[in-house]
């Protein structure tokens, strides 16, 4: 047979019936454009949150006391002191996969200028912490290896503070702040960052030589942390395990002991936090999916009905000369045509929709071109499989039965 | 013998209902020459449409033996009856049976789409000569649902004769027409004939007898008369003979 003619013959078939054929595709439409908008959805929050954690720094690793385990159980104030200036020393020694590093301690509190103050956050680093953290000095400068050994009392200054402190619009620079009694001199100010995904306000905080903080403020001798960054994303892992091994080592942790300290890379952090995002990926699909199986058993119940419609019609052509299978890739290529048809209008209204709410409404939307192959691969699956029983149902008719059924 | 379009020896045809065998047909036997105009007459209940269903190559029979053209029908499947019927067999039926919104001219290339032998061009020239016979030329792209009966019915016909079948079997193809229209479509008939087709008419109206060449009628499954016809009316006069009408659009010209 002359599969050409049985594909006239469909098409011919459907433009009788234009509009049960376009009830019939809405159902494929709505459903491979909601299948591709949902995931174009959920995967342009991942890739936004990803986004916004590489801004944080680059290839960060973050090493900090505890073990880390988090939740029930009140960590002991003892262990949260395991950090040593030792550690840091032997990472920036022995680690080769370690581009920059800088000790860490924080505290917090109000800072003072004239008749202002504010709470924030003081970190004690090294001037590793811009690199690692992708800070950059807009206007002055960054403490120096002297002020960090000498301990001197400077500091550069975030945005938001510089705001909260000099109201009138003075100049910062040179100026004096005081934090917990200490003078700080301002030497220079942040290039604003604005707010992580988390919400929270990178420019609220004000960076000093860790010397000052750990002597001349909390007068201690640990550390509250280590941060660092690999030489390349690829070496994170490795990094850390090298990173694990020396402070096991200087710990004197036996093999079996539970460490004392925790250490994460940035990937751990974005793929901890893109667990809900998948979550709601996979939940998005799930409704959409539904959808076009909904759609799907339309066009099972449409190619049901236009059986039982036209068991004449198919009476007659089998008397005329057509055999049962002619039948069946009649049917067939009308089910085909329809989904076909449905799902490419449902990809350009997909792929159109994703652009409305990414402009219009300014979500991060991504389409991605698997979740456009994949819908349409799967609304012509579908098509096919429910157009399969009705015209099986067809091709067995009786062709006596048949070419008399009022 | 050899110019037998259908030869049957002692048809069978039995059903079974329930837990009850009906005797459709009996035995039945009968050859059909090249160039015959047959009625096959019969109240419902006779067995007639079981024997068209079965001349039709539609179904088959419990026993006795079948050839169409020369063709044992009896042993074949579905698939090649359905190939027999396509090259073989021209029907017209009853309702006419045209798909719906298609235009004359699509209705008649049908069977030529299921016969890969045909191109495009092909089909449509056949189609149009089969339309020309019918006398439908002027209606080639009207849709079936913008005729009337006895245009439907004709293009039903160009759609039987499309294949250039051996044979052409209808079923009741009067019946759901007036008296008029009837007499047309007999005319029709007659002309098809009167070109050398070979027709069998099916029916239950015994007035058609007289204008085909044989009548064979049928009754509790068995042939109780098969007789030639020496004086054929003609299907024409008795048109004329009807009293005078608007006449209908679509003339038949001889």
């Amino acid at each position: 047979m002359n599969y050409g003619n049985l594909i006239r013959i469909a098409i011919r078939a459907l433009a009788n019936n234009k509009f049960r054929g376009f009830l019939t595709m809405l159902g494929i439409i709505i459903g491979v454009a909601s299948v591709i908008s949902m995931l174009a959805i959920g995967q342009g929050s991942k890739r936004s949150i990803r986004e916004q954690i590489s801004e944080m720094g680059s290839n960060m690793i973050m090493i900090r006391p505890g073990n880390g385990k988090f939740g029930g159980v009140r960590q002991s104030a003892s262990s949260m002191q395991t950090l040593k200036l030792e550690d840091f020393e032997a990472i920036t020694r022995d680690v080769s996969l370690i581009d920059k590093a800088t000790p860490m301690v924080n505290s917090s509190g109000q800072i003072i200028y004239g008749a202002n103050n504010a709470p924030t956050s003081v970190y004690g680093i090294n001037q590793d912490y811009l690199d690692i953290r992708k800070f950059s000095v807009d206007q002055g400068e960054m403490f120096t290896e002297h002020d960090i050994k000498t301990a001197a009392k400077v500091c550069v200054v975030g945005q938001t503070v510089v705001n909260n402190l000099f109201t009138k619009g003075e100049d910062p620079l040179g100026k004096t702040i005081r934090f917990k009694s200490t003078p700080f001199r301002i030497i220079g100010v942040l290039t604003p960052k604005g707010y992580n995904s988390m919400g929270q306000d990178q420019d609220d905080m004000i960076l000093a030589p860790y010397t000052t903080i750990q002597k001349r403020i909390l007068a201690i001798t640990y550390i509250n942390g280590i941060e660092a960054s690999a030489i390349s994303e690829e070496a994170s892992e490795e990094a850390i395990e090298e990173i694990s091994a020396i402070l096991r080592q200087n710990h004197k942790l036996a093999p079996g002991d539970e460490a004392d300290f925790h250490v994460r890379s940035q990937e751990e952090l974005s793929s901890m936090l893109s667990t809900t995002t998948d979550l709601m990926t996979v939940l998005l699909a799930c409704i959409a999916g539904i959808s076009l199986l909904v759609g799907g058993i339309g066009i099972m119940n449409i190619m049901y009905v236009s059986v039982t419609e036209r068991t004449r019609e198919i009476g007659l052509r089998m008397s005329i000369g057509a055999k049962g299978r002619h039948i069946l890739f009649q049917f067939l290529i009308e089910a085909v045509i329809i989904s076909v048809t449905g799902g490419i209008i449902g990809v350009i209204l997909g792929i159109g929709s994703s652009l409305i709410i990414k402009y219009g409404i300014g979500w991060p939307v991504y389409v991605q071109v698997y979740s456009v192959v994949l819908s349409f691969l799967v609304c012509t699956i579908t098509g096919i499989f429910f157009g399969w029983y009705p015209a099986q149902k067809a091709s067995r008719l009786n062709p006596i039965d048949a070419i008399r059924y009022e | 013998m050899t110019n037998d379009i259908i030869r049957i020896e002692n048809l069978r045809r039995d059903f079974t209902v329930g837990s009850e065998i009906v005797h459709a047909l009996r035995g039945v036997s009968f050859s059909i020459r090249a160039g015959e105009f047959v009625t096959i007459m019969g109240t419902s209940g006779s067995g007639k449409s079981t024997l068209l269903n079965i001349l039709g190559c539609l179904d088959t029979p419990t026993s006795g033996d079948y050839f169409l053209d020369g063709i044992a029908v009896r042993d074949m499947g579905k698939n090649d009856r359905a190939t027999l019927r396509n090259r073989k067999i021209g029907f017209v039926f009853q309702s006419y049976n045209l798909l719906p919104k298609t235009t004359a001219l699509e209705n008649v290339e049908l069977p030529l789409l299921y016969n890969p032998a045909f191109s495009a061009k092909e089909r449509k020239e056949k189609a149009l000569e089969a339309l020309e016979a019918v006398g439908l030329k002027d209606r080639i792209n009207h849709r079936s649902n913008q005729m009337s009966g006895g245009q439907q019915q004709r293009v039903a016909i160009a759609r039987a004769i499309v294949n250039d079948p051996v044979i052409l079997l209808a079923d009741e193809a009067t019946g759901n027409l007036d008296t008029r229209t009837s007499f047309e479509i007999l005319t029709l008939f007659q002309r098809l004939h009167a070109e050398g087709r070979t027709i069998i008419f099916v029916t239950h109206n015994p007035e058609i007898a007289q204008f085909c060449s044989r009548n064979i009628v049928l009754r509790d499954g068995h042939i109780t008369e098969d007789k030639i016809n020496p004086n054929v009316a003609s299907a024409r006069k008795a048109l004329e003979a009807l009293p005078k009408e608007e006449e209908e659009t679509g003339t038949i010209e001889n």
